[in-house]
């Protein structure tokens, strides 16, 4: 055998393995998400999201409550997170930048974004729920919020980095103060690159069901007063997948395909965003 | 043409941060309504030293200052100098083009607001006026309200300068503002440097000894941090004094 027929028989076992590999990741990708469309969409009826739940038996009930909770939740968690995060993405590269406790802030939020989401749950329940004595919505929001703000804090300061220096002493050259420099000209330079590490923090705790198990619990009822438990689509899906009836797991398909459906929205917008913008 | 001086830096060390010496007893005077250009070796200090005059360095820590720069009377290097104030008296136009991410009005009329100038007429007609003074209006009449990076680079570079301009300074500072652009924007940027000159004093730092001959009233030539030669351009590239400059000059090094 010379030496070219062995690197061609190298060559072809290296693509065979490979493209093997790819297709052993790619088929449990498709599985489960086909799956969930598949058996989600024949879940989806106008009650699903009109109706609260009814007892067991009694057909025609929804999951209009764990709508409504999640998006209460998921809001509250939004509107808590983002701007902790951009703030703190804007001092690590602005204020404090190329400082050491800047890379310090920055390595510990690189960690923080994989921190496992149920430890964020049970710290949130020592902090938030076992003082007042009972599950509650704002927790929830809480444990999400403290999953966003390290990739929000995180993607702010890269796409702030991003933008030219020459731009900011341009805007110093003309007198500007530093605050207004960062306002007016870098966010305005940074501007779609934040909004897409918002909209996929978003993304990645819309899905989350273990933090919210210990702070928010789950409601059967329609409740919107997050001072209380409140109902969310992540732990319907758990409760109602583990529970016994039959039209609780077709309920928990179709909740299923919503948030997926959701989260594979909201991922899209953002990649296009930076394709439209970076292209 | 008067031949007052505009702005002076009188035995001007500078220091970067770490201590390193990038200025050593720098006098250089600008004269008012005149080009002054600063022209050596690359790492001389040419751009340091321009950086000097609106106070660039203070935007990074430990850098320092020593000696002086004279400007309307006062030292501006002195502690208790408000540069915001002066970096609105003395503007800088950037190597690369560095137009802010917004329209072309709002880029021209963004020094304008900071200024406190905020009545919609106020702010139009002095962004024409802008930018009829770096000859880009013709070009830009029609399109003031699209994105800036839609102009080419040349443009980008003449509505820079409208956006310098607009504030009205007494000293413009152009740290080779040429040195991205083809050479038929290059051409229009020289064009436009000796019309300005007849409201604002310009200091220009330039790579290119031809546009420094071209454009310039006055030639200080620098090496190793040190000014070896100023002087009336005519008379710095015919007949300088200093072997250093005549060898720079005639390309023996550099």
């Amino acid at each position: 055998m010379n030496i070219d027929q062995k690197r061609r028989i190298e060559s072809v076992a290296a693509l065979t393995l490979s493209t093997l590999a790819a297709l052993a990741g790619m088929f449990w990708l498709v599985f489960i998400l086909g799956d969930v469309l598949v058996r989600g969409i024949g879940a989806l009826t106008p009650s699903l999201f009109l109706n609260d739940p009814t007892p067991p038996g009694v057909t025609g009930g929804g999951l209009r409550n764990a709508f409504i909770g999640q998006l209460m939740i998921i809001g509250s968690a939004t509107l808590i997170g983002v701007p902790i995060g951009i703030l703190g993405g804007t001092f690590l590269a602005e204020y404090a930048r190329g400082t050491r406790a800047a890379r310090a802030i920055s390595i510990l939020a690189d960690i923080m974004v994989s921190v496992p989401a149920i430890v964020v749950g049970t710290f949130v329940y020592a902090v938030m729920v076992k003082p007042v004595g009972h599950f509650n919505g704002w927790a929830g929001a809480a444990a999400l919020a403290v999953i966003m703000i390290p990739v929000v804090l995180r993607t702010t300061e890269d796409m702030l980095s991003l933008v030219p220096w020459t731009l900011r002493e341009a805007a110093f050259a003309l007198g500007a103060p530093y605050y207004k420099v960062i306002i007016q000209v870098v966010y305005r330079g940074a501007a779609t690159g934040i909004l897409t590490g918002i909209l996929l923090s978003i993304a990645r705790v819309a899905g989350e069901a273990a933090p919210l198990l210990f702070t928010s619990f789950n409601n059967s009822f329609l409740s919107t007063d997050m001072r209380g438990p409140i109902a969310s689509l992540t732990t319907t899906i758990f409760q109602y997948a583990m529970g016994p009836y039959e039209e609780w797991h077709i309920q928990a398909w179709g909740a299923s395909f919503v948030i997926t459906v959701f989260i594979l929205l909201i991922t899209i917008v953002g990649r296009l965003i930076i394709k439209w913008r970076y292209k | 043409m008067a031949d007052t001086v505009e702005i002076q830096a009188k035995a001007l060390n500078f220091y970067y941060a770490g201590n390193v010496h990038s200025l050593k007893q720098v006098n250089v005077p600008a004269h008012k309504n005149a080009v002054t250009a600063l022209i050596g070796p690359s790492g001389c200090g040419k751009t340091t030293l321009l950086r000097c005059f609106n106070r660039m360095h203070d935007l990074y820590p430990k850098n320092r200052y020593e000696g002086e720069i004279i400007f309307e009377g006062r030292n501006i290097l002195a502690n208790d100098v408000d540069v915001i104030k002066l970096r609105s008296d003395i503007g800088m136009v950037f190597q690369k083009p560095t137009p802010f991410p917004m329209t072309i009005f709002d880029n021209i009329a963004y020094g304008l607001k900071l200024k406190g100038i905020t009545r919609r007429s106020d702010l139009s007609e002095r962004v024409e006026k802008a930018l009829k003074n770096a000859a880009l209006w013709d070009e830009a009449k029609d399109k003031l309200h699209v994105s800036a990076y839609d102009l080419s680079g040349g443009q980008q570079q003449r509505l820079v300068i409208a956006r310098a301009l607009a504030v009205e300074p007494h000293v413009l500072l152009f740290d080779e503002p040429s040195s991205a652009l083809d050479p038929i924007s290059t051409g229009k940027i020289e064009e436009l440097i000796v019309q300005l000159k007849h409201n604002v004093t310009i200091i220009i730092v330039t790579h290119n000894m031809q546009q420094a001959a071209r454009i310039s009233d006055w030639t200080g030539f620098m090496m190793l941090g040190e000014l070896i030669e100023f002087g009336r351009t005519d008379k710095m590239f015919t007949a300088p004094s200093e072997k250093l400059t005549e060898d720079y000059i005639t390309g023996r090094f550099g």
